[in-house]
């Protein structure tokens, strides 16, 4: 149980003098809270995996420092490490039962056998895993043997964080809803310190306290699920997160107004000149855009098509060349696909350069 | 459910009938004709029934001490060369790299031995050997040890096995490698994340994910050390005395020096039981080996 921190953390499979464009983790100073859950969250090649073979130690960093507890364990190999993981496949050994398994990392530490079989049969109980103890682990189908790599993973009681890397790739999809909540209840049980890599979003919102979202080698964004989805901080994480995603649209903005295809749209904040030269947009989530009937006040649209999602509509809408998601009211219906769009002002978000502008109230 | 019958499809085995008959078949059959009769040339025969088989299991007869003092020696030759080759097969197949550049030359080296023919083999190490003109039998005579495999049983021995270990460990060690190849890294990452010994990775990873290729290789070197012919033939011509005369050394001594084809037709067919039988017996042994026992322990 530790409290990692990333000093200036940054790795290519280039070598250091590769071209810092070409990095597969950029320079990340962040901290890891010991017993927190996280999520790294981004979609394929954004280096969440880098970054989480760096922490374990499989990936020697190029630069840059990391530390449990303050102490700087970047050179240490991964054994010396305290640290579990978990991979994207089951890593079974096919000779042992799922006992033996499960005691495996604690027998090559030496732990005595009595807390071995102890911690043992609590974690096998924890994932429904005892009536096979006995049972050789080849046998088993693929989410058992995925649970025995889950369970390898947590039954060490000391270690400084647990990683999984997208674990639930391998199951099928009611089974990874159980497995999920399984490990949010683990992680309340045993008090460690889980950071899960996933390109799921419902995966890592259900999952985690904090979500980190990456792009491009870059952490973008670290905060809670309701902070993802409320305030943005990088245009990415507005349309990665959420479905549909956000929509961000250019704009010019001045004061409390924005401009889009002519039409002025009220903010609820003032964000005084923005400087020359920078692309400007605004962003705004569809649930907080709905669609009504033509008005003199609002941006007018032409919906091109009407997404149902079962608990809620979303109209697909054009206004000049920029596409809109906006929510359909229950009940709304038009007559000629001419409609009007209607903001929340509180909800509208303006970008600088792709990173959120804090305006003044 | 009605089975579609068609006869014509005799036909498309008809082929493979006729070669397997022309090529395995009818031979066999002629060693099994022969076994039961005994012929003084002149291509004439006299009918002996099972005289052959009794005698040749029973020690006391000329023909049945031949045979089961060759088979005696056979069944040691391939006991020592497996219990050399197998082990250093592994050991050479874990040394070698994984990647880059070295694996194809490593590849080339091993591979040498195997594309050398067997007589090819004989003559080299007959001639390295020869403690007057062979490399190795003159440095072993200068340095003082008494090295001479055409006198003395012993180095007859020690020459014959490692000629063989130095042709055939390639082969278990190019088959293991493939098999350590097949191994996904997640494997090795996740025992180092358990804190696996070198020793215990060996043992829950890298071992039974062999298990297949060395069936195969236990059961190859197996057949190939128990029909040995051509290399001892040509380096010892299975002296001094008897000692290197291996059961298919006999067996053409028997069948071609004294054309006793009768008493050869009779060893071959044992011969040839004995390889089946004993093929038999490690593959079952080996496949069931993985197979989920009744634990014993019950959990950790």
């Amino acid at each position: 149980m530790a409290r990692i921190d990333l000093v200036d953390l940054a790795h290519s499979y280039g070598g250091n003098a590769a071209p810092p464009e070409s990095f597969a983790l950029k320079p990340v100073t962040m901290t890891w809270r010991q017993g927190g859950a996280y999520a790294l969250l981004g979609p394929s090649g954004c280096g969440k995996t880098t970054l989480l073979n760096l922490i374990s130690g499989i990936v020697t960093p190029s630069r840059g420092k990391i530390l449990f507890d303050g102490a700087d364990i970047t050179p240490l190999s991964t054994q010396k490490r305290n640290i579990a993981q978990v991979f994207q496949f089951p890593v079974i050994y096919d000779t042992m039962t799922v006992g033996q398994n499960l005691a495996f990392p604690l027998k090559n530490r030496g732990v005595p056998k009595a807390e071995v079989d102890a911690r043992v049969k609590q974690i096998a109980d924890l994932l429904d895993l005892t009536p096979y103890l006995g049972r050789k682990a080849t046998r088993l189908t693929a989410d058992a043997k995925q649970k025995i790599s889950l369970g390898r993973g947590l039954v060490r009681s000391d270690v400084a964080a647990v990683l999984f890397d997208e674990p639930l790739t391998v199951i099928d999809p009611e089974l990874k809803w159980q497995l999920r909540s399984k490990l949010k209840a683990l992680h309340r049980e045993l008090d460690l310190t889980m950071i899960y890599v996933t390109h799921d979003q419902t995966e890592a919102l259900t999952f985690a306290d904090t979500v980190v979202v990456m792009h491009d080698g870059r952490v973008v964004q670290s905060g809670t699920p309701a902070e993802l989805f409320d305030k943005p901080a990088h245009t990415f994480v507005g349309y990665f997160i959420g479905s549909p995603g956000m929509n961000i649209v250019p704009a010019a903005v001045s004061g409390h107004e924005a401009r889009v295809d002519g039409h002025t749209i009220g903010l609820h904040r003032n964000y005084g000149v923005l400087p020359a030269g920078t692309k400007i947009e605004i962003g705004v989530r569809p649930e907080f855009l709905h669609v009504a009937a033509p008005a003199s006040g609002l941006l007018s649209a032409m919906i091109e098509r009407i997404d149902d999602l079962g608990r809620a509509r979303f109209a697909r809408v054009r206004v000049g060349d920029e596409k809109f998601s906006a929510r359909m009211p229950p009940g709304f219906s038009v007559p000629d696909n001419m409609v009007g769009l209607v903001f929340d002002p509180a909800h509208v978000h303006v970008y600088a350069d792709s990173r959120l502008v804090e305006g003044v109230a | 459910m009605d089975k579609t019958i068609n006869q014509k499809a005799w036909f498309l085995v008809l082929p493979v009938f006729a070669v397997v008959a022309f090529s395995a078949i009818l031979p066999l059959m002629t060693v099994v004709n022969y076994s039961m009769q005994d012929t003084f040339g002149n291509n004439q025969f006299f009918w002996n029934g099972v005289g052959w088989f009794k005698e040749l299991l029973d020690p006391s007869t000329d023909l049945g001490g031949r045979f089961l003092a060759s088979l005696g020696r056979n069944l040691l030759f391939s006991a020592i060369i497996l219990a050399i080759e197998v082990p250093l097969g592994i050991v050479v197949a874990l040394s070698m790299p994984r990647e880059g550049w070295t694996v194809a030359v490593c590849l080339v080296i091993l591979a040498l031995p195997l594309l050398i023919p067997w007589n090819v083999v004989g003559t080299i190490w007959q001639i390295f050997g020869r403690p007057d003109i062979g490399l190795l039998g003159y440095t072993l005579n200068t340095l003082g040890i008494d090295y001479n495999y055409v006198s003395n049983e012993f180095d007859a021995w020690a020459t014959v096995i490692v000629m063989d270990v130095w042709h055939w460990t390639s082969l278990v060690a190019l088959l293991c490698y493939a098999g350590l190849k097949s191994i996904p890294d997640a494997y090795y990452q996740a025992a180092q994340i358990d804190g696996a010994s070198r020793w215990a990775v060996f043992k829950a990873i890298q071992l039974p994910k062999m298990n297949r290729v060395l069936l195969i290789a236990v059961l190859l070197r197996f057949m190939d050390s128990f029909m040995i012919y051509t290399e001892p033939f040509v380096v010892t011509g299975g002296g001094p005395g008897n000692s290197t005369t291996f059961v298919s050394i006999e067996l053409v001594k028997i069948a071609l020096g004294q054309f006793d084809l009768g008493k050869a037709a009779a060893l071959s067919l044992v011969y040839n039981l004995i390889i089946l039988i004993v093929c038999w017996v490690f593959y079952t042994v080996m496949t069931n080996a993985g197979v989920e026992r009744p634990a014993k322990k019950g959990g950790a």
